[in-house]
């Protein structure tokens, strides 16, 4: 490839070329997104103090797992994508082996086995899964021909639904269409054809009586309740109806900080966990709901923003299934605390008080931010 | 690797870049979604989410007002509110009940009755979020055993609540009742906004006749509660209005005096001031404790008063019905003279007994020789028997039924004692109605001496001697004395009562010859102060003039030519001992009755307690030590 193919394809390019290397490319991370990353946490952090009914004591250890995360990221930024290619069978077959695991020696909760416990923690390995499917999927297609053969879409299709029953079977429904959904948006951004697309569309479509089926009770349950919170408005709908009025009574500037009744007063169940966007609409009002949205949007045109500029398609396709996948977090998350989907136990990206999540989502960003120095390091 | 020649690195990028963009589209047309329905709920819908949110936080509570204070009439309080310790449970943030309680009973005591109980008031209970007593009056030690074990007993709480305390226990219970926790019938008879949140009412007596004045206003006050019911802080609040402390005509001190003279016997005292009709004393003993009443009585407390023969839990006072015996002589004599059967100085020869026919049913006399000549003033001094027979022989059952009538024998004419009887008052209409049987002229004989059917209770003796005392003039007995009220200048001020008309008093005793009243009034005076008065010895020696009447009622019908023995017979079918009088003479002060059940003679056990009783009232006398030790 000569610098005048190169610049053929990415005009801006050209002045790094003229340009001493930045700051940023020794510590190859990204500034926007790491300014951006910075500033959610710190968000999300703030509204945490409040959240949790002002425990500093949350407050710390959430920053402490944060901190931990952003190390991970540093670390997995000092990777080339390369590197994070090559270990992605082994972590693939490392992963399906521990969510095997789970299901013979899981512990777990609510009638759910998600945790392994080993002698001084307990991990959930579908969280590695989140990262560990769209690396190999991508890894996986990055080496084939692209738009994807018939062939290779099965293959994909065979990598993503393996970790997706298992983690189905714990059951942990939304934690596996999540998952799922990381491993196909590899497959749509490989440049999957529109009719392979339809077809899977109509397919799942009639498939979905056949869901329903297999759904557990408390499942079903939920789904019930989604359509229908006031039906048992003491019960399973509570939580909703409760976040709904948590956000509905937060009005434009909402309460004030520290001043939500629904939450202060424990009306808003799980306040500092997976509801607690509706905290901030409470407290903040809808202009804070508009600029905690704001930053993610721009994080996720960050990292699209990342991804297409990356220089081969195992950087692109991983920085744009994670990315996207970060997207889905948040709009799952924000779509059941308000009421327009089922519960799903979703937590809302870095916002949300919990340990493993936070620092999977920062490895991701890791990733991506690996892929950008790798652009970075190839134009040096 | 030839998968890797044929890839087309450019048009990757290419699509790649599409989709990004696409898939940029994607996820702000999602965002927008987001953005949409957050919009919906929070400025479209904002109102009514904002209304729920507060029907959440914001809770309406009543607050009690705090119960009237009752006070005698020299301002000695006599019913008082004092602060109780209960511990209640709050269903909402518990569990398990059957464990708390059972947690709670070993650290408390706490019977299985009081669970019952517990668990009936949780299913009357009016409102969510409402803790329910399970124990009442917990001691100190028993707080602080509940309160180190708070941490363990999630919705138990030790409650302070001012409950109903009185200080002078039975010495009052007849007199003014008593309230209770109140239950579900009673529930629906009163306002339900306004005992929203009273757990106490008047169950008996003044308490339960004033509840109105003493109950007061509910207040209400506005508190935050978070999501488990427990209240954050008060928002608002409207203060109750207290109920009104009310002032009774009752003397305490005399209360006590009498109680004293009639210890350890069944018997009754009521003494009221006929000028304003006021009820002094109104003694009824044996007596019970009713602070026991107050938080619910235990089965065994209640049983045993129950149960017990001399029926403490029996007001004689105002529900005792008596023969009145010679009491009511006073009165028979009245109705002779003034319809003009006789005149106070018709006079007969009495050979102790008395026949309608020669050879007929002979009528006894209580004195066994007879009285030999006696007019009407000697008839009523010495309680003759025969002159009695002899005078309602000649009138017969009418004008007698007509003119104690008119003194409220037969009816309830006391204006707020609510559990007073009206007894039996004998006429020809009456037994008719009543036995199904004509009026014969015995019938007529045992009247006038205050037997056969004629019942009366101890108020209406007293209510009837204080006429006599009026002159006429019908004050209808009453215990209210006023309402304290502060007035404009902040000072307070005792605002007179207002009686319903429904219950006014009988119309005035309006005789025929005035004179009459002095005839019958020197009858009785004689029978304190004349020498052959029958209570000369209760009358000797005082400073001031007195007007009785004894009377010794039978209990036992006794048979023909049988003497009447009272050692042989049981204590139970002994005489009642009656006395009634209104002194000064000149100036009446108090009138009264006592009643003494199977006391003997009304002379010698009636008569002497009503000397003491007046001596008391009239002079300030205190007992002496030996009967001030009487318990």
């Amino acid at each position: 490839m000569n610098s005048r193919e190169f610049e053929r394809y990415m005009p801006e390019a050209h002045d790094h070329l003229r340009q001493r290397p930045s700051l940023w490319s020794y510590t190859r991370l990204d500034g926007w997104l790491l300014i951006l990353l910075i500033l959610l946490c710190g968000f999300g952090l703030f509204i945490l103090y409040s959240a949790s009914g002002q425990d500093i004591g949350y407050v710390s250890r959430q920053a402490i797992r944060m901190g931990a995360g952003f190390v991970v990221m540093i670390f997995l930024a000092q990777l080339t994508p390369r590197i994070l290619g090559r270990w992605a069978p082994w972590l693939y077959v490392l992963g399906i082996g521990l969510l095997v695991c789970v299901i013979l020696f899981g512990v777990g909760a609510k009638g759910a086995q998600r945790w392994i416990a080993l002698p001084g923690f307990r991990f959930q390995p579908s969280e590695i899964m989140k990262l560990v499917l769209p690396l190999t999927v991508a890894f996986y297609l990055a080496h084939r021909p692209l738009p994807p053969r018939f062939k290779h879409i099965v293959i994909s299709l065979v990598l993503i639904g393996m970790p997706t029953v298992l983690i189905m079977k714990q059951p942990d429904l939304g934690t596996s269409l999540l998952i799922a959904a990381s491993g196909i948006f590899v497959l749509l951004l490989s440049g999957i054809l529109w009719r392979y697309i339809f077809t899977a569309l109509g397919l799942a479509a009639a498939a979905l009586p056949g869901l329903w089926a297999v759904m557990k009770d408390y499942q079903k349950q939920r789904v019930l309740t989604f359509l229908d919170p006031e039906s048992d408005p003491l019960g399973s709908g509570w939580n909703i109806i409760q976040s709904k009025t948590a956000i509905g009574s937060g009005g434009i500037d909402g309460k004030g900080w520290l001043s939500g009744t629904q939450s202060q007063l424990d009306f808003l169940p799980e306040s500092h966990t997976d509801f607690i966007i509706a905290v901030v609409a409470e407290e903040l009002g809808f202009i804070g709901v508009l600029v905690l949205l704001t930053l993610y949007l721009l994080i996720i045109a960050r990292g699209l923003v990342i991804a297409a500029r990356a220089p081969d398609s195992f950087g692109r396709l991983l920085a744009g299934s994670l990315i996207l996948t970060f997207f889905v977090y948040v709009f799952v998350n924000i779509g059941m605390v308000s009421g327009l989907l089922p519960v799903v136990g979703v937590p809302l990206p870095l916002v949300s008080y919990g340990g493993t999540s936070i620092v999977t989502l920062m490895a991701g960003f890791g990733m991506i931010m690996s892929v950008h120095s790798y652009r970075t390091m190839l134009l040096k | 690797m030839a998968a890797e020649r044929l890839k087309d690195h450019s048009k990757e990028s290419r699509t790649f870049k599409i989709r990004a963009v696409l898939a940029f589209i994607v996820v702000v047309v999602m965002l927008c979604v987001l953005i949409g329905r957050l919009y919906y709920l929070q400025v479209v819908e904002h109102d009514r989410y904002s209304a729920m949110s507060e029907d959440n936080r914001v809770q309406l509570q009543p607050v009690p007002p705090t119960r009237g204070l009752i006070y005698d009439r020299n301002g000695v309080l006599l019913a008082d509110n004092r602060p109780s310790y209960s511990v209640t449970i709050l269903k909402e943030e518990v569990k398990d009940l059957d464990q708390i309680l059972a947690q709670l009973q070993t650290l408390i005591p706490i019977t299985e009755r009081e669970i019952k109980r517990f668990k009936k008031r949780l299913r009357q209970r009016r409102r969510p979020f409402e803790s329910v007593p399970v124990r009442f009056r917990l001691t100190e030690d028993e707080i602080a055993k509940i309160s180190v074990n708070y941490h363990r007993l999630p919705g138990v709480r030790v409650e302070a609540e001012l409950i109903r305390y009185y200080p002078y226990g039975e010495s009052l219970v007849h007199a003014m009742g008593y309230v209770g926790r109140i239950n579900e019938k009673e529930l629906k008879r009163v306002e339900p906004t306004n005992y929203s949140a009273t757990h106490y009412i008047g169950k008996l007596g003044i308490e339960k006749f004033y509840e109105d004045q003493l109950h007061g206003e509910v207040g209400f006050q506005k508190v935050e509660t978070n999501a488990r019911g427990r209240v954050m802080r008060v928002l608002e609040r409207s203060d109750p209005r207290p109920g009104s402390d009310i002032v009774l005509h009752l003397d305490l001190r005399l209360q006590q005096i009498t109680e004293k003279l009639l210890a350890g016997r069944r018997a009754s005292v009521v003494a009221i001031d006929p000028k304003t009709g006021g009820i002094l004393t109104m003694v009824s003993t044996p007596a019970y404790d009713p602070n026991l009443f107050v938080t619910g009585i235990s089965y065994k407390n209640y049983n045993a008063l129950r149960e017990s023969p001399d029926l403490p839990l029996f007001n004689r006072a105002i529900r005792g019905r008596y023969p009145p015996g010679s009491t009511i002589k006073p009165i028979v004599a009245l109705s002779a003279i003034d319809s003009g059967i006789v005149k106070p100085s018709y006079t007969i020869f009495d050979p102790g007994w008395y026949t309608l026919t020669q050879g007929g049913r002979k009528y006894r006399d209580w004195k066994k020789t007879g009285h030999g000549r006696v007019d009407m003033y000697d008839s009523i001094a010495q309680s003759c028997d025969t002159w009695f027979y002899d005078v309602a022989h000649k009138m017969g059952v009418d004008p007698m039924s007509k003119y104690l009538g008119m003194f409220g024998f037969g009816q309830v004419t006391s204006l707020d004692l609510p559990e007073a009887l009206g007894a039996i008052l004998p006429s020809k209409e009456w037994k008719k109605r009543a036995r199904k049987a004509p009026w014969y002229t015995g019938d007529s004989l045992n009247m006038s001496i205050g037997q056969g059917f004629f019942v009366a209770t101890p108020l209406q003796l007293a209510a009837a001697t204080a006429v006599i005392a009026n002159r006429g003039e019908w004050i209808a007995p009453r215990m209210l004395k006023g309402t304290k009220k502060i007035d404009d200048a902040g000072a307070e001020v005792l605002v007179d009562p207002v009686f319903s008309s429904a219950k006014l008093p009988p119309s005035d005793v309006i005789l025929n010859n005035d004179k009459h009243w002095n005839d019958i009034i020197k009858g009785m005076r004689d029978v304190m102060h004349s020498k052959s008065g029958t209570a000369r010895r209760s009358g000797a020696n005082s400073e001031y003039e007195i007007a009785g009447k004894t009377g010794t009622a039978q209990v036992v019908g006794i048979k023909q030519d049988e003497v009447y023995d009272a050692e042989k017979l049981a204590e139970i079918h002994r005489d009642h001992a009656l006395f009634v009088a209104f002194a000064p003479v000149d100036d009446p002060q108090i009138a009264l009755a006592v009643i003494v059940e199977n006391g003997g003679g009304g002379s010698t056990t009636a008569a002497p307690i009503a000397r003491k009783v007046m001596d008391a009232y009239l002079l300030g006398k205190d007992l002496s030590p030996e009967e001030a030790a009487n318990e």
